[in-house]
């Protein structure tokens, strides 16, 4: 049976703001349990929020990226639910206006193609803090560190109708938060975490079918196996005939499945309402062109940009402006090599590689944009090959030196003197009569030996170029 | 000594014919011989005071004493009080010891007044008449079978009684006005937002507000300015200039446009009670005032707005006294489940408890619209009603309450009898008015309060008011003991 899937996201973002959303304490992550915690952030009798401008400061800039409304009046709520780690007893968070309005992101897909998906809205909220409930035998621990975090929760459409897509999706809202530093982004510590809302419905169904939430789902990957695992979940219950209940799940990613969340309540009633201690927040024209005005170059248009300015592909482009710091260092090898093919090639090619392969960000890069430049300046001067390169590169990783360090201390100055490598391959030919009698009645194939043999005797040094040119030159000639 | 009003001892203080250390020890040796019978304090800090006091007399000798430097005072227990145990009355919180000053505690405290202790109040300033408190009711001084009115009857009582010169209350529906009505004494709530209510335990945030409760018009100004002010801590706080508010005491009240609405003379008055106020308004004519009937035609409907909005905001303010960081923890919780109920369960009264299920119900899904939001219409209406009646008059004036204070335990089965008795003050909080009791008569030797409420930040106005009248009466001046 043909089924058609339908995904809305929600999108936590942790705000980088220095303070809470509401308080003065420190935000920073991994100090110990309740060193962070003020008396606002416990909950103490008597004490009240105050809005930190800085997070309104980040929604705001992030509406304007994805060119949205701003909410020009809006409203902190109560959320109220009763758990240990919510110290008030309720969450402060926006429900009937949000600070960030629709808006859109674009997403490229894998065909080329770009997608639009509407961004329903954003809003404010400050984060709970943690139960732990390994350390503490028979009894439960509250670190209250990360309570009144400031969050943006950016939920979109149900537009999205594949885990591919979902992930795009997510990656770009990634890009977005990263290029505008309202987040750092680092999934691993929390800042960006991803609620999935999934179901699937008979193509040309006007209904949507009933959903499920994915809970918290912290990396791309899982989000991706998170919502295949969930779809087939769907598709075999519908096709025997079962019907699905619509339920909060959570992925576990050792197991790669997806379970029901235990949960006593049947259905919560949160009891919203607008929160007294706050005032709404009114944002005025002024303030908006004033951030609007300090707004970087966005993914988007950086991709567009290269592709104009540098002739890269669509493909190259989107990969290199995915990514803040890697377009620029990209930009940084261009402006030393002065091309920008080799440039898209070598960063997108066997740096990218290595710091995958090693887990690295852009940033840790041990090579300099500068230096992998200068690499490239080598190989367009002749001075070293291609292969010769990558030796180099290798040495530049480990550390061993600049280039041309490098190049100096292995000896590995390309030969172009045409004499000398004339010379080498008389030496060949001389040596291996035989193979040049055969080569000469016909068998082609045979000129890849020679250039092998001519290379060995330079010891890798002769221009691989020059010694094809003047072998094929001399085979033929006589 | 005790008989004298803040600028007296202040005077006195000034003169060096007592110092701070002998007047500090004068109200802590009444308070111990005599709060017995009226219950007045929770917590007396004697040693704290006398401390506080050693430091005024040597800011005074320093030439760097204020017009409060070395005054003593009471702060009802609804103020958090670093170091010293912070009740809001409730056995929820009989263990709780703050890590803050309030801002109000802490601006007295910079003014060099001297905190004498915590007063009674009913259990998170949910009441009107003390008798709610997990420490037992307050008695009046004026009458001890009876109460001293609420949620400040413990601050009304000490001022009343002579326990202490001056106190701090909060008013949310009426709470510093009423008790100052029952006890004869001048209270003020200053216009919402005047007042910082940061460390102010929270009742219904919209509502609340700090405000002093003193013998005097004069007093209460002396108190308001080291009182009032914009506070970053609370948003809700208003960034406005804070006037000296003695300096308007003496104008002349010529040409006061009075206003007195209808609605606050009709059926269920005490017919004793407005025969004061009418003396009261014959003398405000007296002095040159002018008079005229006004309107405010939703005052029935002021009582149900109140008593959805404020049970809506409690019932979310006090879910985090949970048994989890602080306050009553039940005894050996088998899980979370009973560690909430339990905990609450035994650490709440039932009156808090009633609020509570009547916000949680009002705010529910399928609810909110028919009640909450309703509530909230009526609130605009209310404060649209007196808006309009101030374009047209100064003051509106009338009675701080229907009747004189109740006998302890008379209402005590009938809860809603007792919302009633807030008809006329609670109004001033849904429309976020300044609003004032002054002592003017008594009923069956029982004192009465004449309200008077004015505009926005207009507590300079209601003081220059209360003064002059002051100046022309004795009832503040009567005492209970």
């Amino acid at each position: 049976m043909e089924w058609e899937v339908v995904i809305g996201l929600e999108v936590h973002v942790q705000l980088a703001t220095k303070t809470k959303i509401f308080s003065g304490a420190a935000t920073k992550f991994g100090a110990a349990p309740n060193t962070q915690a003020c008396a606002i952030d416990l909950g103490m009798p008597g004490v009240l929020p105050v809005f930190n401008g800085d997070a309104l400061h980040k929604a705001v800039a992030f509406g304007l990226a994805i060119d949205a409304e701003i909410g020009k009046r809006s409203v902190f709520d109560r959320k109220n639910y009763f758990y240990p780690d919510l110290p008030k007893g309720y969450q402060i968070t926006q429900m009937d206006h949000p600070i960030v309005g629709m808006g859109h992101v674009d997403i490229n897909l894998d065909d080329g193609t770009v997608k639009r998906v509407n961004v329903t809205r954003a809003h404010l909220e400050e984060d709970a803090g943690k139960s732990l409930h390994e350390e503490f035998e028979g009894m439960t621990g509250v670190d209250l560190n990360r309570a009144g975090t400031p969050l943006l929760e950016v939920v979109s459409e149900p537009e999205l109708s594949n885990a591919k897509e979902a992930v795009a999706y997510l990656k770009k809202i990634h890009s977005i938060i990263t290029y505008l530093e309202i987040s750092d982004g680092n999934m691993a510590e929390g800042s960006m975490r991803c609620d999935a809302n999934v179901s699937i419905r008979r193509p040309g169904d006007p209904v949507l079918g009933t959903r499920c939430e994915i809970k918290n789902v912290n990396s791309f990957r899982f989000v991706e196996k998170a919502i295949n695992y969930e779809i087939l979940r769907h598709i075999e219950i519908l096709e025997d005939g079962g019907k699905i209940v619509q339920e909060t799940r959570l992925y576990d990613a050792e197991k790669d499945e997806t379970r029901s969340m235990r949960s006593k309540e049947v259905a919560n009633d949160y009891r919203y309402f607008p929160e007294p201690d706050l005032l709404p927040v009114i944002i005025d024209h002024d303030f908006i062109e004033q951030i609007a005005a300090t707004m970087p170059e966005l993914p988007d248009a950086k991709s567009a940009r290269f592709i104009t300015q540098y002739g890269l592909s669509d493909y190259d482009a989107n990969v290199l402006a995915a990514n803040k710091t890697l377009a620029q260092y990209f930009e940084d090898v261009v402006a030393t090599s002065q091309d920008a093919k080799l440039s898209s090639n070598w960063v997108m090619g066997d740096l990218s590689a290595l710091l995958n392969k090693n887990n690295l960000e852009t940033a840790q890069s041990p090579i300099s944009a500068q230096d992998l430049g200068t690499l490239i300046l080598r190989i367009k001067d002749n001075t070293i090959s291609g292969r010769m390169a990558k030796t180099v590169f290798e040495g530049m990783w480990d550390g061993e030196g600049a280039p041309d360090d490098i190049i100096a201390a292995k000896g590995l100055k390309q030969v172009t003197d045409n004499s000398a490598i004339e010379k080498i391959v008389d030496d060949v030919i001389a040596a291996n009569p035989e193979q040049v009698a055969e080569y000469r009645s016909g068998k082609d194939k045979l000129f890849g030996f020679f250039v092998g043999q001519a290379m060995k005797l330079s010891r890798g040094q002769a221009s691989p170029g020059q010694v094809n040119d003047i072998l094929k030159q001399k085979l033929q000639g006589e | 000594m005790i008989n004298k009003t803040l600028a007296e001892l202040a005077s006195g203080l000034d003169s060096g014919e007592f110092s701070s250390v002998e007047l500090t020890q004068a109200y802590l040796d009444r308070i111990q011989a005599e709060d017995s019978k009226y219950n007045a304090f929770i917590t007396v800090t004697a040693t704290e005071a006398l401390a506080q006091a050693k430091a005024a007399d040597a800011r005074r000798s320093a030439g760097k004493a204020g017009p409060l430097t070395g005054i003593p005072l009471a702060h009802k227990d609804i103020f958090c009080t670093a170091g010293v145990k912070t009740s809001c009355g409730s056995k929820m919180l009989d263990n709780f010891i703050a890590p803050y000053d309030a801002t109000v505690t802490h601006n007295l405290a910079e003014a060099g007044m001297v905190s004498l202790g915590k007063t009674n109040l009913d259990e998170f300033a949910m009441g009107s008449s003390t008798e709610s408190s997990y420490y037992g009711p307050s008695h009046n001084p004026w009458d001890l079978t009876r109460v001293p009115g609420g949620s400040s009857g413990g601050s009304a009582v000490a001022v009343a009684a002579r326990l202490a010169p001056a106190a701090t209350g909060t008013d949310t529906g009426g709470s510093i006005r009423q008790p100052a009505s029952f006890c004869g004494i001048t209270g003020i709530k200053p216009t919402y937002g005047r007042v910082s209510r940061w460390g102010m335990i929270a009742y219904g945030s919209s509502l609340d507000q700090g405000g002093p409760m003193t013998q005097t018009a004069l007093d209460a100004a002396m108190m308001l300015n080291a009182m009032a002010g914009f506070d970053a801590k609370d948003s809700t706080s208003v960034n406005k200039e804070v006037p000296d508010y003695t300096l308007r005491l003496n104008e002349p009240l010529k040409g006061l446009r009075i206003g007195l609405p209808k609605e606050y003379f009709g059926a269920g008055l005490n017919p004793d009670i407005a025969a004061c106020i009418q003396s009261a308004v014959k003398q405000f004519e007296s002095m040159g005032a002018t008079v005229k009937e006004i309107s405010l035609p939703r005052t029935d409907l002021a009582i149900p707005a109140y008593y959805i909005i404020a049970p809506a905001e409690a019932s979310t303010n006090l879910s985090r006294y949970d048994g989890v960081r602080y306050g009553h923890r039940c005894d050996s919780p088998v899980d979370l489940f009973d560690l909430y109920t339990r905990s609450r369960g035994e650490g709440f009264g039932d009156e808090v408890k009633r609020r509570i299920m009547i916000g949680t119900y009002a705010l529910s899904a399928g609810y909110y619209d028919a009640y909450y939001r309703k509530a909230q219409q009526l609130r605009r209406l209310i404060k649209n009603d007196f808006e309009a009646a101030l374009q047209e008059v100064d003051v509106i004036m009338g009675p701080t309450t229907p009747a004189p204070a109740w006998v302890v335990g008379e209402k005590a089965k009938d809860p809603v009898s007792v919302y009633l008795e807030d008809i006329y003050t609670i109004s001033a909080n849904l429309a976020g008015l300044p609003g004032m009791s002054i002592p003017c008569g008594f009923v069956d030797g029982m004192p009465v309060g004449l309200q008077v409420i004015g505009n926005y930040f207009d507590e300079s106005l209601l003081l220059n008011i209360g003064h002059q009248f002051q100046q022309s009466t004795d009832w503040h001046t009567k005492s209970a003991v």
